[in-house]
């Protein structure tokens, strides 16, 4: 039994080196369609690529996926390797042919074997083709959606039996409406009923020309035009469908502007609408929660999600404390004289500014998404919600739930309302006032580095940051009523969706005007906003 | 002068020490006054934002000019004399820029300027320029229709960026449908006006095949504005997006196409404000194979450029440090002026202007551009896509240089009008069907710029 075993293991170790010394003897053929590869002219690669795939090599999949990444070099000797990574001046690289490593080379020695996004287009389809066959359900996934609309004659016969073979039901489905795209064009009317209800693109690119009559003289039907009727009265049903979808992901998109605005209010609710404090350096309090994003990145390099859900406490602590700062050092001998804070705090916000231009640098910083915020959900074809804005969506309802529980359940809460609504009351109930104002305040700037946390997945990470969202931010709190949390959640995710409604027709800039405009009157008409506080406290 | 200072010291025995340091010091700076007297430095002004908004873009610019000084300081300067750089920082405040040209120009009295970013700030330094006779060197790429006798425009005028980004796009690529997206602000709406009066006339393309759309500085809500790009190019034509959108806003915009999926294979995005300073803010692995129009990549695979590059390194002492476009105008334009003022023998402005032109400098694309007499430049065109790393791979460029046109042909205002500054002519826009030459406009250009 031992001997057998050894004996097996003889036969692994021998058997590299035989496949070795075969493909030695091939390298020659190798090289050649290689050599093919290195020319100036893409429509000549484009021919080399063709060559690669019906070579069959065994390394050609390799080749053409190290080809669509850039990593397919030539140095100077003339080898072909392939990079590893290609950042910095000098990059390890790979023998295109063995695979054996090569340790690294300067990036002088090296020539890419360039590609534009036509060759990258018959390398996806090329390497699509390929994985067809593939085990791996991942890539015959990819594989299928990149093939519906590019099948050909040559491709139609073999996915017959792929689709009859295919276990995925995903998979299968595509393929065949791959099939009856092809089917389609060559006039066949049945396929109409396998494309019927489909939301993809491209279906509904490949039924409009059919409904134009572009494949009716191929039809055996004879004058006819059975294929356009059938295809326009699929299209009626799918446009209709479609509108329904354009509709939610409006919506979708309002709620998402709507859940950024509220982030970045919310903070501000809190220090203006509950403290009276007319921060005018909030915008920069979210700025520091972005960039403290950006430092845990640093920190932990090749973890952005992790970085990422660290900076939730990281980030409303540095903005906490950033929060006291300015409570203490300016706002505290301020108060009263509103006209004084706004321009002090004006201030602060431009030296904020200037402080991390010339610390760090005037230039944005790279904030990396992690995997499971990049992309789409699709929900069907037409209709697909990006990830990263659903979980802004998510984390700003988590943020205003705490809040408001903050606010209603906990002492702190009570005793923020108790000075808010009567300062001299409150003292003479034994509650220190001034401890009250310092933590409301570091309450208020967390929150709002909790909102440069979550805005550091969405827009730059730069100096400028703050100050693209003070604006907006006392809009949504003025509109939804001073010192109303609620007030600001309805009024900031009504105004995303206005927003986003308006947007389509009147372009970005006029939606904005007509926004604010709109806010502008209906202060005049109800000065306390959306849902005005009532009773004795609103007049002190 | 050796005699007096010993009697000067003998006087002094009571105090020797004192006495000693003093004299030194005032021999000190005697010594080094009648040097200055005898080679007074050539003053380079730098005139970019290192505050505000612009900041993101403009400092690397005033980086590049100092360290082009140094080195040429360490060639041993011009004409004898060492050069040295004069920076102010007009904060992004296009006013602001007007006061700061004037410090330049009156109170530091320098040689040169290199500055400006913005068109609109442009504007507002050029009746100052034309006052005070100063000379300007532009770096950027911008839309054209200007030719001052006090401006070198070493950026690309839109026949050298956005006319053959279209070309490339319908040629190679077989585009028929076109969303221009930009900015609001004078750059985008005049570079789309010219390419839409362009793609209607020259290519026949249909109304219908052209969606245009402007969004506000800083944009950070692309959503809409993506999902209807995606509908604009599903309709079974080949659609690219050609994109004026400036700086800060581009990054939510790539990331919302990546989140979005659309892939450059589907409907490539072309751009002309985006080169490798703005994608440091991007993780580019989604945005592979969109393009950018740029007469400079840092990817160019030339010695000299590899130079360049190691030479800026080693200046920010930043291994990550990236170049681009502009800064390469800026190497252009300082080393022409260099020249020039060799060609001249002095650096008197008058002597520089009639100098200059024809004066022919390296490239860091391995070729040369020449000043031409309507003071832009010959540059190459070249096509890049964006990589993995932060780079653009080159996939296309013209076979020669490109001249830059100052007057637009496509637009129908500027198409008779022409610019040269050589003698007899010494005219920014002569019409050639009237014959005769508008003169300056700069004061009510900068006026209508600033009031917007």
């Amino acid at each position: 039994m031992r001997s057998l075993l050894f004996l097996w293991l003889l036969v692994l170790l021998v058997m590299p080196l035989t496949v070795h010394a075969q493909t030695s003897a091939n390298d020659e053929a190798a090289i050649e369609l290689l050599e093919a590869l290195d020319v100036d002219s893409f429509p000549a690669k484009g021919e080399a690529i063709e060559a690669i795939v019906a070579s069959d090599h065994e390394r050609a999949r390799y080749w053409l996926q190290s080809l669509l990444d850039g990593r397919l070099q030539r140095a100077d000797d003339g080898r072909f390797v392939v990079v590893l990574d290609n950042t910095g001046r000098d990059w390890p690289v790979e023998d295109a042919l063995t695979g054996e490593a090569l340790g690294e080379m300067s990036r002088r020695d090296l020539d890419r074997i360039s590609i534009n996004n036509a060759l990258r287009n018959q390398l996806r389809s090329a390497i699509a083709v390929v994985d067809l066959y593939s085990p791996d359900l991942e890539l015959r996934r990819a594989s299928a959606e990149r093939l519906l609309g590019e099948v050909d004659a040559e491709l139609a016969e073999p996915l017959e039996a792929l689709i009859a073979e295919e276990g995925d039901r995903r998979v299968s489905r595509r393929l065949a409406q791959a099939l009856a795209i092809h089917r389609l064009e060559q006039g066949e009317v049945e396929a109409v009923a396998e494309l019927q209800g489909s939301l993809h693109p491209r279906v509904r690119v490949a039924l409009a020309r059919a409904a134009s009559g572009a494949f009716d003289s191929r039809a055996v039907t004879g004058d006819d035009p059975v294929v356009a009727d059938a295809a326009q009265a699929a299209l009626v049903s799918i446009e209709q469908n479609l509108r329904l979808n354009r509709m939610a992901e409006t919506l979708y998109f309002g709620l998402s502007l709507g859940s950024v605005l509220v982030l970045a209010a919310i903070g501000l609710a809190i220090t203006f609408g509950v403290m009276g404090v007319i921060n005018m350096a909030h915008g920069e309090l979210i700025m520091l929660g972005a960039y403290t994003t950006w430092m845990m990145q640093q920190l932990l390099p090749g973890q952005p999600g992790l970085a990422l859900v660290l900076s939730v406490p990281a980030g409303f602590l540095v903005a906490a404390l950033a929060g006291i700062a300015i409570e203490r050092g300016v706002i505290q001998f301020l108060k009263g004289r509103p006209l004084e804070t706004l321009l002090a705090t004006f201030g602060i916000s431009l030296i904020l500014q200037q402080l991390v231009r010339t610390v760090i640098s005037p230039q944005n910083r790279t904030v990396v998404s992690p995997e499971w915020m990049s992309g789409s959900i699709a929900i069907n074809d037409a209709l697909s919600l990006t990830l990263n804005r659903m979980v802004v969506i998510a984390f700003a309802l988590a943020v205003f739930a705490a809040l408001l529980l903050i606010m209603r359940r906990t002492r702190l809460g009570l005793e923020v309302r108790a000075v808010t609504q009567n300062r001299a009351m409150a003292r003479s109930m034994g509650i220190r006032a001034t401890r009250v104002d310092i933590l409301t305040f570091a309450l208020g700037s967390g929150v709002a580095g909790l909102a440069g946390v979550a805005l550091s997945q969405l827009t730059n990470v730069g100096p400028n940051l703050g100050q693209s969202y003070i604006i907006d931010s006392f809009m949504v709190v003025v509109f939804g009523g001073v010192g109303n949390l609620w007030g600001t959640l309805v009024a900031g995710l009504s105004l995303g969706v206005i927003n986003q409604i308006l947007e389509p027709w009147a372009g970005a800039v006029l939606a904005k005007i007509i926004v604010l405009v709109f806010i502008i009157l209906f202060i005049q008409k109800r000065p306390r906003g959306l849902f005005p506080q009532k009773g004795r406290a609103a007049e002190g | 002068m050796n005699a007096p200072r010993r009697k000067a010291l003998s006087h002094a025995a009571g105090q020797p020490s004192r006495w000693l340091a003093a004299a030194l010091v005032s021999a000190g700076t005697l010594g080094i006054s009648a040097q200055a007297l005898a080679e007074d430095p050539i003053k380079v002004g730098i005139l970019h934002s290192l505050s505000g908004t612009m900041a993101i873009s403009e400092t690397v610019l005033k980086d590049t000019v100092e360290m082009l000084v140094e080195k040429q300081n360490a060639q041993g300067g011009l004409l004898g004399r060492q050069l040295e750089a004069v920076v102010v920082d007009p904060a992004s405040n296009w006013p602001l820029f007007a006061e700061r040209a004037r410090e330049l120009l009156a109170q530091h009295e320098v040689d040169v300027v290199f500055g400006n970013w913005t068109s609109v700030s442009r504007k507002a330094v050029l009746p100052v320029f034309e006052e005070l006779n100063g000379l300007l060197f532009y770096p950027v790429q911008y839309e054209g229709e200007e030719s001052s006798e006090n401006v070198f425009y070493t950026g690309a005028a839109p026949n050298q960026q956005a006319i053959p980004a279209v070309d490339y796009l319908i040629d190679e690529m077989g585009i028929e449908r076109f969303a221009l997206l930009g900015t609001d602000y004078v750059y985008p709406r005049t570079t789309n006006r010219i390419l839409e009066a362009y793609l209607k006339e020259e290519h026949g393309v249909a109304d219908e095949d052209i969606l245009i759309n402007y969004t506000p500085f800083g944009h950070s809500d692309w959503q809409n504005i993506v999902a209807e790009v995606r509908r604009f190019g599903s309709e079974g034509k080949p659609t690219a997006v050609v994109s004026t959108i400036n700086g800060d806003a581009n990054v939510p915009f790539y990331r919302e196409l990546g989140n979005q999926g659309v892939d450059a294979g589907d409907i490539p995005v072309i751009a002309f404000s985006v080169g490798e300073q703005e994608l440091t803010g991007i993780d580019t692995g989604p945005l592979v194979g969109h393009l950018a129009a740029w007469n400079y990549f840092m990817s160019v695979d030339t010695d000299v450029n590899y130079d360049f590059i190691d030479a800026w390194i080693d200046w920010t002492g930043d291994e990550e440090a990236v170049t681009n476009d502009p800064m390469e105008a800026h190497y252009i334009g300082f080393n022409m002026w260099a020249e020039a003022v060799r060609k001249a023998g002095t650096t008197d402005p008058d002597a520089i202007k009639d100098a200059i032109i024809g004066v022919t400098v390296p490239n860091l694309t391995g070729g040369y551009a020449a000043m031409m007499p309507n003071h832009h430049i010959t540059k190459p065109v070249l096509i890049g896509e964006i990589q993995d790393n932060g780079q653009f791979e080159i996939v296309w460029q013209t076979p020669s240089t490109v001249a830059g046109d100052a007057w637009s042909d496509y637009l129908p205002g500027s198409r008779d009008l022409i610019a040269d500054w050589r003698a007899p002519m010494r005219c920014g826009n002569f019409n050639v069907s009237t014959g005769r030459c508008g003169g300056s406009t700069a004061a009510e250009e900068a006026e209508a710029a600033l009031a917007e």
